[in-house]
């Protein structure tokens, strides 16, 4: 019997800090596993060996800033069959997104003597608004279990395990004591489950890096953190991080009249 | 007169995006340009307006492989504008966390970026097939770094613990304790790693560089001290104007850093250690020396056996501050905010990590300015490569091609943190 080929897999960067695509390295334990059930065919931050797609998975990292990326993105959705994002930023555009509250032309000033020098777009986007996406990964970052989790899914056929739920949930499960009932504001209530809700386990709201969850209650949550003290720059911010642009986050920062 | 172009497109094993640009005329390097094309993301003019209680969390995210650098760089600015003062076993934990990034970050660049260059590997995938164990072991250490951010910081990329004033938790005793046995056995791998380093085949290549690196009463550089240099700079953090300046040049979305005296300058490992060997505990002198370092070493290739030795000692001084750790009374020092300017700079794995902010009287930030180490680092990368390439215009494409990259990957540049990625074409003409 000839063995199956193993399945080409390609990990892609845009506009990001890394840090998704470095969950894949800090896989210790499973790193040398994943490299002999797939072929790693293009992954340039760890790897000089590239060839050629099409490719079998794509992991998308980044959102997309210029004109260049806006093509590349293109490219990489033809010559991939199944293509997930990875993280905050290819899934909705990122910290960096917060140029899209603002005239991208001041910040070019802001930060560059020549900003002549600098291409970029107005907006930071996230892939979906470029190509159609077969699986969206929150947070910033992924978490690496359930990277490893859609990486076993996809070899063996089967749909990835990834609750939709709110991160209050993972609290219950873990023990946490609320930390909104003691008076801290959090996001977890409208925040998507996945990083295992880290932050109420170190005593501090959650800050929403995994994005909305599902049809999310914000409204009511900004008004319970109203109760609890927060003025609407501090509702604004707080929507307005790594997830500005994903809409129901975005929708509420603007419902603050700032 | 022939002419001759060689690219590379996408510099690999690096962390960002960057081409180089080399030119030659009648047999000598006449331009030897990094450029950096890293779609640039504006974390100076959007932290305008923000909190400082938001501001580790945002400067975190600027690099996924070093967010305690940034982290740390931002709260101490926040905490010399607002008259606070950490330290303790608030400080020592600080130190701690640091040691995890370093050992993290060191060591995916030691065995998995860099090695495969000496061994003529494409990675360390390929390499683990005839050097299974040196990877499996790396692969351990590694985890070690990274399990000590956690317990600390609760995830290994962009931990969630660090504000200004200390912690929002500090972990107990017990939960500490775990890290001892995973971190001797760390330490023991990090010395092998330090002797296997020292057996690769190096080139005998050295240049006379400006070493800077924060120097610290007593301790190896990792949160504080005073900028130094091997040429005469011994300045505060906050006189860095008064030394070094930026400048915006055409192929980069990095700024440049320079001395404005003399020009191009390096950090990272061979400056810390150049201008700090001295501060490490005898017996990771002896490590060193045994591995053929002298007090300073000038030759770039290997700063892979720096990165060794220093990865060594981050396991060392982390069973150090856990075996003398007793839980602080309070995870972080009470204060109020206050108009004020701060500055802060640490020792990233990759060189000193520069911040300036302004804040508002509410602890607002009015202007924030971050210098990474792989900017500053960018002039000195590019003369190394024109000397390289410059001793071996005669030797064929692909070894001037593999030996540039490898003379890249030498600084375990950060082309994200600068902003910034690699595209390598060679002109003759």
């Amino acid at each position: 019997m000839t063995a199956r080929p193993r399945p080409r897999l390609a990990v892609w960067k845009f506009a990001s800090c890394d840090g998704c695509q470095l969950s894949l390295l800090d896989c210790e334990d499973e790193l040398l596993a994943v490299a002999g059930a797939v072929e790693i065919a293009n992954f340039p931050e760890a790897s000089s060996a590239i060839s050629d797609g099409p490719y079998d998975l794509s992991l998308v990292e980044g959102s997309v800033t210029t004109a260049h990326d806006a093509e590349r993105i293109l490219e990489v959705r033809k010559q991939s069959k199944f293509l997930v994002t990875i993280g905050a930023c290819a899934t909705a555009g990122g910290i960096q997104a917060l140029r899209n509250f603002a005239d991208v032309g001041e910040f070019i000033s802001a930060v560059y003597a020549r900003p002549d020098y600098i291409k970029t777009l107005a907006t930071s986007t996230p892939i979906s608004a470029h190509v159609p996406v077969d699986l969206e990964l929150r947070g910033c970052p992924i978490d690496k279990g359930q990277l490893i989790e859609v990486l076993s899914a996809i070899l063996a056929g089967r749909k990835p395990n990834i609750a939709a739920y709110s991160v209050c949930i993972e609290c219950k499960r873990r023990n946490t004591v609320c930390v909104m009932v003691q008076g801290t504001p959090c996001l977890g209530p409208a925040t998507h489950a996945g990083c295992g809700a880290i932050c109420p386990s170190f005593r501090r709201g959650c800050y929403g890096c995994f994005g909305p969850m599902e049809t999310p209650n914000t409204a009511a949550l900004a008004h319970e953190w109203e109760l609890l003290g927060a003025s609407p720059q501090e509702i604004v911010r707080s929507f307005r991080s790594f997830n500005c642009a994903a809409e129901a986050f975005r929708k509420e920062s603007e419902a603050h009249g700032i | 007169m022939a002419s001759k172009t060689i690219k590379v497109d996408y510099l690999a094993r690096v962390e960002g995006e960057g081409a180089l640009d080399l030119e030659f005329t009648d047999g000598r390097v006449t331009s030897a340009r990094l450029k950096i094309f890293e779609p640039p993301r504006f974390f100076e003019a959007f932290l305008r307006g923000r909190s400082y209680t938001e501001l580790p969390d945002i400067v975190a995210r600027i690099c996924g492989i070093c967010p305690i650098a940034y982290q740390m760089g931002s709260v101490h600015a926040a905490e010399q504008a607002f008259g606070v003062s950490v330290d303790g076993q608030l400080r020592a934990l600080r130190r701690l966390i640091y040691c995890g990034e370093w050992i993290s970050s060191h060591t995916l660049h030691v065995a998995m970026l860099h090695a495969p260059d000496f061994l003529g590997f494409p990675d360390a995938i390929q390499m683990a097939r005839d050097h299974g164990d040196l990877v499996r072991n790396a692969l351990t250490l590694k985890k070690a770094g990274n399990e000590l951010m956690r317990v600390l910081g609760g995830r290994e990329i962009h931990p969630v613990s660090v504000k200004a004033g200390g912690f929002h938790r500090v972990p107990t005793r017990a939960e500490l304790a775990p890290m001892t046995e995973t971190l001797k056995r760390a330490r023991d791998i990090a010395v092998e790693l330090v002797r296997w380093t020292a057996g690769l085949p190096f080139p005998n290549f050295e240049q006379d560089y400006e070493f800077v690196a924060l120097r610290h009463r007593d301790e190896y550089p990792l949160n504080e001290g005073r900028l130094v240099s091997n040429r005469g700079i011994n300045i505060e953090i906050a006189d860095y104007d008064s030394e070094f300046e930026e400048r915006h040049v055409e192929h980069s979305t990095a700024l440049h850093s320079v001395v404005k005296q003399r020009g191009a300058y390096q950090v990272g490992p061979l400056a810390r250690y150049a201008l700090n060997s001295d501060r490490l505990p005898q017996h990771i002198q002896g490590l060193a020396a045994e591995a053929g370092l002298g007090p300073v070493c000038r030759n770039p290739f290997k700063s892979i056996i720096v990165r060794a030795v220093e990865t060594a000692y981050a396991c060392e001084e982390a069973l150090r501050i856990i075996g003398e750790y007793e839980p602080p009374a309070a995870a972080a020092v009470a204060f109020t905010p206050r108009e004020g300017t701060g500055f802060g700079c640490t020792e990233a794995p990759r060189g000193i990590c520069w911040h300036r902010y302004e804040f508002e009287a509410d602890g607002t930030i009015r202007r924030a300015r971050i210098v990474p180490p792989t900017s500053q680092n960018q002039p000195c990368i590019e003369s190394d490569l024109a000397a390289v390439a410059g001793g071996m215009v005669d030797r064929p494409d692909d070894e001037i091609r593999h030996r540039c990259e490898q003379a890249i990957r030498n600084y375990d540049p950060c082309i994200s943190c600068s902003t910034h990625f690699l595209k390598l074409s060679i002109r003759r003409s």
